[in-house]
């Protein structure tokens, strides 16, 4: 399966390059739909700017990336373009891998409660044969590569494909059974913006499954292995907010970084729920209502990994599904990598029964943010209600396509 | 050449005698006290002939109009004078003009005194003009012409003063057009192809506050002893452009401002063309550019004025871009002078510009800017440039410090080098913020204002200074220590900024809470339903008849239907 991905590869770039180079890549790094201000390529120029200045990038409020990320652009702000076609093409890679493993494993069980019976007589026709599961890790590949809204975000320049990548190959450790490394990976996905904790519950789910410990609270071998993951994440974590720490000779990075994810402040729209909500909010309320909009993140966790213990990486998939929608600065690369993930399932599109609905939906709305963006911010003759109501309708097409894809349970 | 020359003489004898005629144009723009600027052109045109001498009939005109030639021999005409003016000439704010005109039309005539029918000759002279002039002149009639018996006396040669042969009317009413003007152009020898009248465009000329074109024919003397007489045909174009229409309300004017057009040649029919400018009033406040040497003095109602002479027929005076544009700027010119504005379209990103100009003709001196934007317009300070005579000029010393949200503004210094007579531009974008909604004016959309600019800066002087402090220093030269001797200590404020920022709808604060709920509501309840459904197999309930005919049985004591 080399050929066809590496054929893929070379399609993609071959699209980035061009797009690059055209006086489309201004425009689109500009659009507030694709970067945010925790992850706009601006800003990290910026920083970088004022580190050369002498000031710290943290005393103001425009630079909101992590000290790694000053460190790895220090060097390479010259091949930024080449640097954020290698992460499109490390996701890539890494979603294929990983698929592909998942597959081997699904079609392995499959054949095991094949011999043994357990399947019931109607169901057969839900079998999958190892030919149509062939395709499946190029298909996810595809998905992701090809998918406009990962091409924008790599035109763009914006971060949020690092993070793309990182939470990739954390995907691809923990499916190839590599603790260690998937341990440290989620330990940076957290460290870049701290929604990825969340991911820590399916991680170690997978985990227990794949060494068939028992998920049993009561059991000691449960915990012991809960401990030693536990351990080498939160071991990872302090390591690098530490190197972090020396890098700049301050802790100013943690407001600026955790405290800006937290607490809000900066209201630039985007395609997420937050921003007019707290636009529009009385302060009396700020407070509550921002707890309540971060705990909402979270607090799916406890209950989806209790309903999908039996299914890791669909609960991994859920949780990123998650993330992308209700995150405090959403942008269309965090939905791009959810998206990816929908072939993995495809044997169970029959079981769908809105989705053309549910696609119409997302399709007319990404298409009119723009249009309404500009008849709100240039032409003058729309307000920010026409957008905020776009928004609203993109992440109500968001939740409904993720309640369907969760009828496959 | 020999065998040539009896064929060259014999050619020069048969040609006729050719008339002898010369054309001179010139131009000459007065600044008014007023600040308005007045330019008035005269086009002669002297003809070596005499139109009434019996049995020679004129045939060949050369720069003469053939026209007014011959209305001139067909009226038996002495002198004739005519003037188109649109506006007032108002003599208390702009002194004497030149060529004095009434508002609209104006003719007088002499006729010759072997005129026997004047009456008749001046009504068919009244409406031979008003077709060459396309304009209304057939309105008058003798209800409007009068013979005046002392004011008019002829302006050229005659000694016939009886009055009877004078014909005088005024049509205050009529109004002057580019279709006046057209006849009138066509009249000169160059039309308005050449020389100076390629000036006269419309468009500007009757943008103006006064305007009147004339044209006067008389006969006169050649010389001192009057042995020869010649025709004289003046055509004069009078306007005065107002100072606030031409916008800026700076007093500065260059040839192209005022007809939007610049000088290339000077007419090739004409013997001489050329251009003056009254320099009599304070020839310390404006400059002229480009420089001439000339000068000419010349009195003129009862003054005697300078004047700085443009010869257009040297071809050194059009320079090397072969256009002659006359420039007067004001000499006011502070050393150190600040401008700022806001660039850039939209309500999402601008960019802030800040224009130095450093006037001094040889010296350079350091500036201090200093900048301070509230925290919504973020900065990029990675997009600052400071240029200078369109080169970068990286400034010496800067200290930012970046704005925190709700908390301080940006604060911007930098300490520029600024080159002599120059401009310096310094620019920056920035991104408008959306705010939250009880953080706007209570009229948000007239906008956010953004302080001045602060330039300070040790602006070199003209004069040495005192150090030392005396008691009797007036107030208002002793508010700044004086610290050095050569240079005074300057601080220069720009405008303020008005920025247009986003706003939310003010009015949606509980529809917002309500609808963004609704959302985030749909997701929790599709995911509670996901994760608390249970399937459980339904067993199908009896129909209706059925449960009926088993409460029968049962009443019966019969065993149940299953």
């Amino acid at each position: 399966m080399a050929a066809p991905l590496t054929l893929l590869l070379i399609v993609a770039v071959t699209i980035r390059a061009v797009l690059f180079r055209s006086s489309w890549a201004e425009l689109i790094s500009e659009r507030v739909e694709v970067v945010s201000p925790l992850n706009a390529w601006k800003r990290v120029v910026e920083g970088l700017a004022l580190l050369d200045l002498g000031v710290s990038p943290y005393s103001g409020d425009v630079f909101h990336e992590t000290p790694f990320m000053i460190y790895l652009f220090h060097f390479v702000v010259d091949y930024a373009e080449i640097v954020f076609m290698v992460t499109d093409g490390i996701t890539a890679v890494a979603l294929y891998l990983s698929i592909q493993t998942y597959n081997k494993n699904v079609f392995r069980k499959q054949k095991y409660a094949l011999e043994s019976d357990r399947y019931p007589a109607d169901c057969l026709e839900l079998l999958r044969s190892p030919k149509e599961m062939f395709y499946i890790p190029l298909k996810v590949a595809m998905f992701y590569l090809l998918n406009p809204f990962t091409i924008l975000s790599c035109v763009a320049k914006s971060t949020c494909g690092l993070n793309n990548a990182i939470i990739a190959l954390f995907i691809l450790c923990t499916l190839k059974g590599s603790a260690l490394l998937s341990g440290i990976l989620l330990a940076l996905a957290t460290y870049q913006s701290i929604y990825p904790l969340t991911l820590f519950a399916p991680a170690l789910l997978f985990f227990l499954q794949r060494l068939y410990i028992p998920v049993n609270l009561r059991r000691s071998s449960f915990w012991f292995f809960t401990l030693q993951y536990a351990f080498i994440y939160v071991g990872s974590l302090v390591v690098i907010t530490g190197l972090s720490f020396f890098l700049l000779g301050s802790w100013d990075f943690i407001p600026s970084v955790y405290g800006f994810i937290f607490s809000v402040p900066d209201l630039t729209p985007n395609i997420g729920l937050f921003w007019y909500f707290f636009a529009e909010m009385f302060e009396h309320f700020r407070l509550f209502f921002i707890c309540v909009f971060q705990i909402n993140v979270f607090f799916y966790t406890i209950p989806l990994s209790i309903k999908l213990k039996e299914h890791p990486v669909f609960l991994i998939f859920m949780q990123i599904a998650i993330i992308s929608i209700f995150k405090s600065y959403p942008t269309v690369g965090d939905v791009a990598l959810y998206m990816a993930f929908l072939p993995a399932w495809s044997h169970l599109y029959r079981f769908l029964r809105n989705i053309f609905l549910v696609s119409c939906v997302l399709l007319a709305c990404s298409a009119l943010f723009p249009v309404l963006w500009h008849l709100w911010i240039y032409a003058g003759s729309a307000n920010s209600n026409f957008y905020y109501a776009i928004t609203l309708l993109f992440n109500f097409g968001q939740v409904k396509s993720l309640n369907l894809i969760s009828h496959f349970t | 050449l020999d065998s040539r020359l009896p064929l060259v003489i014999f050619l020069h004898a048969l040609t006729p005698a050719a008339a002898r005629d010369e054309f001179q144009e010139e131009l000459v723009i007065r600044p008014l006290h007023s600040g308005d600027i007045y330019a008035s052109f005269q086009f002669r045109t002297l003809w070596d002939t005499d139109f009434l001498q019996e049995g020679q009939k004129v045939s060949h005109y050369r720069l003469f109009p053939k026209s007014l030639g011959q209305v001139l021999s067909k009226f038996s005409v002495r002198e004739l004078h005519i003037s188109f003016s649109q506006g007032f000439w108002r003599t208390m704010q702009w002194g004497q003009p030149f060529i004095p005109s009434p508002p609209g039309a104006e003719l007088w005539v002499w006729f010759h005194d072997t005129v026997s029918d004047v009456d008749g000759n001046w009504k068919e002279l009244t409406n031979v003009l008003s077709g060459i002039f396309c304009a209304s002149l057939n309105f008058i009639d003798l209800t409007n012409t009068v013979q005046p018996s002392a004011s008019f006396k002829p302006l050229g040669l005659g000694n016939a003063t009886d009055h009877r042969f004078l014909r005088y009317a005024t049509l205050p009413r009529e109004i002057v057009c580019t279709e006046n003007l057209t006849p009138w152009k066509k009249l000169l020898p160059c039309g308005s192809k050449a020389g100076l009248a390629v000036l006269m465009k419309s468009e500007k000329l009757f943008h103006s506050s006064f305007h009147s074109q004339a044209v006067h024919i008389r006969p006169i003397c050649q010389d001192e002893q009057c042995s020869s007489k010649a025709w004289e045909l003046r055509q004069t174009l009078n306007v005065v452009f107002d100072l606030h229409t031409s916008g800026q309300g700076k007093k500065e004017w260059s040839l192209f401002k005022m007809f939007s057009r610049t000088l290339t040649e000077a007419c090739p029919l004409a013997s001489s063309s050329k251009v003056y400018v009254d320099i009599t009033d304070n020839p310390e406040l404006f400059e002229l550019s480009p420089a001439t040497p000339l000068l000419g003095q010349a009195v003129v109602l009862g003054d005697r004025r300078t004047y700085s002479v443009y010869d257009l027929s040297r071809a050194e005076t059009f320079g090397q871009l072969r256009s002659f544009n006359l420039l007067l700027r004001d000499m006011l010119r502070p050393l150190l002078h600040a401008e700022r504005y806001v660039a850039g379209f939209g309500l999402q990103t601008g960019e802030i510009h800040t224009v130095i100009y450093n006037n001094h003709p040889y010296r350079a001196f350091p500036v201090l800017l200093m900048d301070s934007v509230p925290w919504y317009l973020q900065l990029y300070i990675h997009t600052l440039t400071v240029t200078s005579k369109s080169r970068d000029n990286k400034p010496s010393y800067i200290h930012y410090q970046p704005a925190k949200d709700r908390h301080r503004p940006h604060l911007l210094e930098m300490l520029i080098q600024l080159p002599p007579h120059s401009m310096t531009e310094v620019t920056v974008q920035f991104e408008r913020a959306l705010l939250k909604w009880t953080e706007y004016t209570p009229d948000p959309n007239h906008g956010f204002y953004v302080g001045s600019s602060v330039v300070s800066a040790l602006v070199p002087s003209m004069v040495a200074m005192r150090t030392n402090f005396t008691q009797d220093q007036p107030l208002f030269s002793s508010f700044v220590p004086v610290k050095e001797e050569s240079s005074y200590f300057v601080r220069v404020y720009t405008e303020p900024l008005l920025v247009n920022l986003p706003t939310p709808d003010f009015s949606m604060p509980y529809n917002v809470i309500c609808l963004t709920c609704t959302v985030v509501a749909v997701g929790y309840g599709s995911f509670y339903n996901l994760l608390t459904r249970t399937f459980q197999v339904d067993e199908p309930s009896p129909p209706l008849s059925k449960r009926l005919a088993n409460l029968i049985r049962r009443i019966r004591g019969v065993p149940l239907l299953t």
